[in-house]
């Protein structure tokens, strides 16, 4: 098999995310053993070749990324996966990737941390590692699947937010997401949309500016390219006192994303300009508010959600919206608060916001709970 | 070469970052003769990486070429990812001995392991010289360095006799007394594959060489003179006669299938048992 065939197909979500990967292009990978991500290490060194790409298992995560990085710089769309504690290893080239402005997109498939922690189970504690994990102004690219079929969606849509916004993409995966298996349903290649990166002109110089997403060439093409972490000129020489060049680089690579924020953010939304109650959630936790959802509505509950697709940029158009309809926002989450912060944030004084919380042992968030909240958060 | 060697047609109109009497001047110089000598009109077949450090700056973004300036450390992850898929060009990473061989040093064993198809220049200068002069991996004992005040309680690394033990396919080792010698190794390397690494002693007289009694560089390079050992010559001698010296000289030729020949042969394999489906 080359590229995966369009039909309908049952699959564990880390083998939709590697199958993915392959349609959007993807030729390059390299991964260091983590659970709950291994799979995709797994079935992309048994499929890259197959496709004449490469897969690599690296000394460590450190490495992973590193060679991501360099693979970019050949022209080729790269990816690695890992878990939280390979995710933290990652942060530092995680922001080398951000100021080079080099695509690629890293995998984490949440655990539950911190640390070692329950490394087998399922937690949503990565969010903010995701948005603020390395130093310096960053702006974060960060989507979250809650199905299997979105772990291939949104393996495709990374690729192409990374190759036009010429940045690393975080898919924000979790164990449940990752590990189930389900029916997905694959378009044909000529029914999905595939975005490459804009190549310069023989006569282009500026790989680092002038632009607000300045062409990126490849190495051995001879545009005697210069690519440093120090802050640089639009040409990519070293500037590392110049106030002028920092400010115009960083708030140049920030501004691309931030800026473009209403096109990057996809977002699931039910009644969010009429309901008492509003819900935000995403990842795992969000498959389980459909039901709740419906089993207020059974008692004449007026319910709405957001379910953020794209964690970072933050959706902030539709909670607001939804903070202005709703008295009471509820967040359920399995980690302790950390979208909670961000609702709170944008709903300022306008709704109520009420945290749900469970971590430990990979236990989901029930509907029942979901509901229950809802039902306390109606009457009181 | 019947053409006269000029150093700048290969360096941009960039100002060099180098302290006076740095060996690394004579690393950039030398690595250019070898360049030069090999009949490379401009640096069009090669890419550069190194990480940081003041090594790092050979490279970047003085030479006239692809180059990645890299993290701390991980200068030859970044040259896997493009060797692996641009098996054409001369991948070459420049890097000091805290980069090579402290932060990173997994990556160079691994890589040597590997037997990854890139050329690793390792200015040794015995110290981190960027931050000012602390102790290194490679720092000899009792050296009296910033965070070493007392003289350093640790004993160093040899970074060529590791580079033999995780199997790279060419080690040697020089000092920058050796230019000549240095010159024709890299030249040699240039045109081999594999893994190959040159160790190259430098001077940095401002961070290392004040604080442990030489007035200048030219003391450093006659220290580093009086102190080498030929390998041919060491072979002879007992351990405890080695001990303190710098044995110089190519410590291992050989050949042995490089990752690029396996990788491709992998998906060669791979791709003939998709057409068979």
């Amino acid at each position: 098999m080359k590229v995966v065939k369009p039909g309908t197909y049952f699959w564990q979500g880390n083998e939709a995310c590697a199958e993915a990967a392959i349609v959007a292009g993807c030729r390059f990978f390299a991964g260091y053993p983590i659970t709950p991500a291994s799979e995709i290490a797994e079935h992309l060194s048994k499929r890259l070749p197959e496709v004449g790409g490469i897969a690599i298992q690296m000394e460590d995560e450190l490495a992973s990324i590193g060679s991501v990085v360099g693979a970019s710089w050949t022209g080729t769309k790269a990816m690695t996966a890992t878990s939280g504690p390979g995710f933290s290893l990652m942060q530092e080239t995680i922001g080398y990737a951000f100021i080079t402005e080099t695509p690629c997109v890293i995998v984490d498939v949440q655990r539950l941390g911190p640390s070692t922690g329950q490394a087998t189970k399922c937690g949503q504690g990565d969010v903010m590692q995701t948005r603020w994990g390395t130093h310096g102004d960053y702006s974060a690219i960060a989507l979250s699947p809650n199905s299997v079929q979105e772990m291939f969606e949104l393996t495709i849509k990374a690729f192409n937010l990374s190759e036009k916004y010429r940045t690393p993409v975080i898919l924000l995966a979790d164990e449940i997401t990752a590990h189930m298996r389900e029916q997905l349903t694959i378009p044909s290649i000529e029914n999905t949309n595939i975005i490459d990166r804009k190549k310069p002109k023989t006569d282009d110089k500026a790989f680092f500016g002038l632009e607000e997403i300045p062409p990126m060439p490849a190495v051995g093409e001879g545009f005697n390219i210069v690519v440093t972490g120090s802050t640089h000129n639009d040409y990519g020489i070293r500037f590392t006192a110049d106030p002028v060049v920092h400010r115009r680089l960083v708030e140049r690579i920030n501004g691309k994303i931030q800026k473009h924020a209403d096109e990057i953010v996809e977002v699931e939304t039910y009644n969010i300009d009429n309901c008492q109650i509003g819900i935000v959630s995403f990842g795992c936790t969000s498959r389980a508010i459909y039901e709740a959802v419906e089993m207020a509505e059974t008692k004449g509950l007026k319910v709405g959600y957001v379910r953020p697709k794209t964690i970072w940029p933050f959706s902030e158009k539709e909670v607001k919206q939804l903070s202005e309809t709703a008295k009471k926002i509820i967040v359920p989450e399995m980690n302790l608060k950390q979208i909670f912060y961000e609702v709170q944030r944008v709903a300022k004084c306008s709704a109520e916001v009420i945290p749900l919380n469970k971590i430990g042992g990979g236990e989901l968030i029930t509907p029942e709970e979901i509901f229950q909240k809802i039902w306390e958060s109606a009457r009181f | 070469m019947s053409d006269k060697f000029s150093i700048r047609k290969y360096l941009r109109d960039v100002p060099l970052p180098f302290c006076a009497g740095c060996g690394s001047l004579t690393v950039m110089n030398q690595f250019l003769r070898a360049v030069h000598e090999l009949g490379n009109e401009d640096l069009s077949k090669f890419v550069f990486c190194s990480g940081i450090g003041c090594s790092a700056w050979i490279p970047s973004p003085h030479f006239v070429a692809d180059s990645v300036h890299t993290l701390h450390g991980r200068s030859i992850p970044v040259a896997t990812g493009i060797k692996l898929l641009r098996p054409n060009l001369n991948v070459v990473v420049f890097g000091g001995d805290g980069d090579i061989v402290g932060i990173g040093l997994s990556h160079f064993i691994h890589a040597a392991r590997r037997n990854l198809d890139i050329l690793v220049i390792m200015v040794n200068n015995m110290v981190y010289g960027m931050t000012g002069g602390q102790v290194a991996p490679t720092t000899p004992f009792k050296s009296k360095t910033t965070t070493t005040p007392y003289g350093s309680f640790e004993y160093p690394l040899d970074a060529t006799k590791l580079a033999v033990t995780a199997n790279a396919v060419y080690v040697a080792r020089w000092t920058t007394a050796n230019p000549n010698e240095l010159k024709e190794s890299i030249k040699k390397t240039l045109e081999i594959q594999g893994f190959r690494f040159i160790e190259v002693v430098s001077q940095c007289p401002t961070a290392f060489g004040r604080r442990v009694g030489f007035k200048n560089a030219g003391e450093m390079l006659e220290w580093f003179k009086r102190n080498s050992v030929p390998i041919e010559q060491a072979e002879k001698m007992s351990e405890d006669d080695l001990a303190g010296k710098t044995v110089i000289g190519e410590f291992v030729q050989k050949h042995r299938p490089t990752l690029v020949q396996t990788i491709y042969k992998t998906i060669e394999e791979a791709r003939k048992g998709v057409e068979k489906d």
